[in-house]
């Protein structure tokens, strides 16, 4: 219960050689790791022989870093065909863990690890949580669901590097999480966004939030707003840092902010970030929005080459406030997934996200948005929940609200849309990833 | 002790959802909260409803508990004689004081029957009704009303 602020806050580092190494540095390290890492998947990984061999590409034409873009692209549909143990790099019985993605169409993503991949793992997860100011004295009250998903089980491997108490709560039990967190004196806990807002909501209702010790949460998974960091901040009184990842790179820990909160540090020594234009893949310039894609520089288990995340940001290579020279993503506008196209115009759930925190409480920041087609014309709905202390027994002034809704989700979308209100807290808080949108369309 | 003329109103927003009405009056009955009048408008999406009950705090209580929001709404209820015209001689009244009525519903006990009304102005109202020789509903008799 004490949120430090940005004058008072001490900067410290896990691995400060590599967090503050030079560009020059930095592009040597993965030179080399490239170079080895494209010989090793071209004689081990028949997929990558073949993908290399259609685009006459050899592993002596990759010099160095800079020759990334001659490589083949890795998408999803490629893990899905390769599923699930086709893309492995090591004979299987290296591998000591798998973790997956719930494919939502249908067979899930499997990611394979060996001993030193979880390793890197546990390391990167450690100099996230350090950047967010915790130490081995801390008790880390890990709400992500333990299992395939990699979040539960990835903070959990961060907190054991660092040192730190792993308070492996998995999701769910919401008084539970809140009895646990209390009685164990937790000083940080990890969940998703909507998750801690969801808890935030739950300990004011159960009035324990002065009776927590709680001073940071890692939240991360999905896409979140400043105004959502700031709700939370303030309802807590703590400290929040973005965590981002993705099972088929390694789980979260692929990059997180620091208390400047200007873009996510990617641990560019192993996972090597483009952002590429999304038309014609042609590199983008720092600053410039594109689709994020990964290269796994010291992956054993299923190294991937230049693999494309869906998720669209841009990128910053300059030294950070804190010292850092891991380069920033920005944080996300979204998924490629999670745009929806609207009679034209691209929507992210985030934006309305924003635009009901602007509201100041009139309505809660939970939200569903179903899209439909009416007549071959589009039509948005956004399904928004009522807080209690504006509900009205008049129609009338529901109505009004329905109608102040409608028009700051027009101003923020560019979009007319239909707003539904709904009971408080009937929409459905997530422990795992939020379901934002339901899309009805044949498209 | 003075009588307190303004009725505390139970109400509820209800999503349109298959057996929501259904889940309130549940939760209210097994809490033995009594429901003395009620009125159900809707709109495409939701409803609004509104009920006098025997005792509207813990209806409130119990519908919270059962994670379903109410609120109380202050409203006024009078006794209408079993007669033509009544009902059109009190808003006559209401009219001609310039009051502004949100919404009303009514339910009829054995001898007489009640109108329930919604106005920002509710000790006016009492004011013109009481004066032009209607019977307010105390608080306590509209709670108890058709028991």
């Amino acid at each position: 219960m004490a949120k430090v602020l940005l004058e008072d806050w001490k900067e410290q580092y896990r691995d400060e050689r590599i967090e503050r190494m030079s560009r020059d540095e930095m592009s040597a390290l993965q030179s080399e790791r490239l170079v080895k890492q494209v010989k090793n998947v071209y004689e081990h990984v028949s997929f990558y022989k073949k993908k290399m061999d259609d685009l006459g590409v050899e592993p002596g034409d990759i010099k160095g870093i800079e020759d990334i873009t001659k490589l083949p692209f890795t998408t999803k549909e490629d893990l899905r065909n390769n599923y699930p143990f086709g893309l492995l790099a090591v004979p299987k019985e290296k591998i000591t863990r798998v973790q997956g993605t719930s494919g939502t169409t249908g067979k899930l993503t499997l990611a394979s690890y060996t001993n030193k991949d979880v390793e890197v793992w546990g390391e990167c997860v450690a100099r996230g949580l350090t950047m967010a100011g915790l130490t081995a004295e801390d008790r880390l009250h890990i709400c992500y669901g333990y299992g395939l998903f990699t979040g539960g089980l990835g903070l959990d491997f961060g907190a054991r590097a660092l040192g730190a108490m792993a308070i492996p709560m998995s999701s769910g039990n919401t008084k539970r999480q809140l009895m646990c967190m209390e009685d164990f004196g937790a000083t940080a806990f990890a969940c998703t966004p909507s998750y801690a807002m969801y808890l935030a909501e739950a300990a004011q209702e159960m009035g324990v939030i002065d009776r927590l010790q709680v001073k940071t949460s890692i939240n991360g998974a999905e896409p979140w707003t400043d105004e959502m960091r700031k709700q939370i901040e303030d309802i807590f009184n703590i400290n929040t840092f973005d965590i981002y990842g993705l099972c088929e790179i390694t789980g979260p820990g692929v990059a997180m902010d620091c208390i400047h909160h200007k873009g996510l540090h990617v641990c560019e020594d192993h996972f090597y970030p483009e952002v590429l234009n999304p038309a014609d893949h042609t590199p983008c310039a720092d600053g410039e929005t594109g689709e994020l894609v990964f290269t796994t520089l010291s992956k054993e288990g299923m190294p991937l080459l230049r693999y494309r995340t869906k998720d669209l940001t841009s990128i910053d290579h300059s030294t950070c406030e804190c010292g850092r020279t891991l380069p920033r993503i920005q944080k996300f506008t979204g998924r490629t997934d999670d745009m929806k196209v609207i009679r034209g115009v691209n929507v992210f759930p985030t934006q309305v996200e924003t635009a009901l925190l602007s509201m100041g409480g009139q309505v809660a920041p939970h939200y569903m948005l179903i899209v439909d087609r009416e007549n071959n014309l589009d039509v948005l709905t956004v399904m928004v929940e009522v807080t209690e202390e504006y509900f009205s027994d008049e129609i009338r002034k529901m109505e009004a609200l329905r109608e102040r809704v409608g028009a700051v989700l027009k101003q923020a979308l560019g979009v007319a849309v239909k707003v539904k209100l709904v009971e408080p807290k009937t929409i459905e808080r997530s422990e795992g990833k939020a379901k934002r949108v339901i899309d009805n369309r044949n498209l | 002790m003075s009588i307190s003329y303004t009725v505390q109103q139970l109400s509820v927003f209800l999503e349109n959802r298959a057996g929501r009405l259904d889940d309130v009056l549940k939760v209210l009955s097994e809490g033995g909260v009594n429901i003395v009048a009620l009125s159900l408008a809707d709109t495409a999406d939701y409803g609004m409803l509104r009920m006098i009950v025997s005792d509207p705090h813990k209806g409130r209580v119990v519908l919270k508990e059962a994670g379903i929001t109410a609120m109380l709404t202050d409203v006024i209820a009078f006794r209408v004689a079993h007669a033509t015209g009544s009902l059109s001689k009190a808003m006559h009244q209401l009219v001609e004081g310039e009051i502004n009525i949100e919404y009303m519903y009514a339910f009829a006990n054995g001898i007489d029957a009640a109108a329930v009304l919604k106005s920002d102005e509710p000790g006016r109202v009492v004011d013109i009704l009481t004066g032009c020789g209607f019977t307010v509903y105390s608080a306590d008799e509209a709670y108890s009303a058709n028991v």
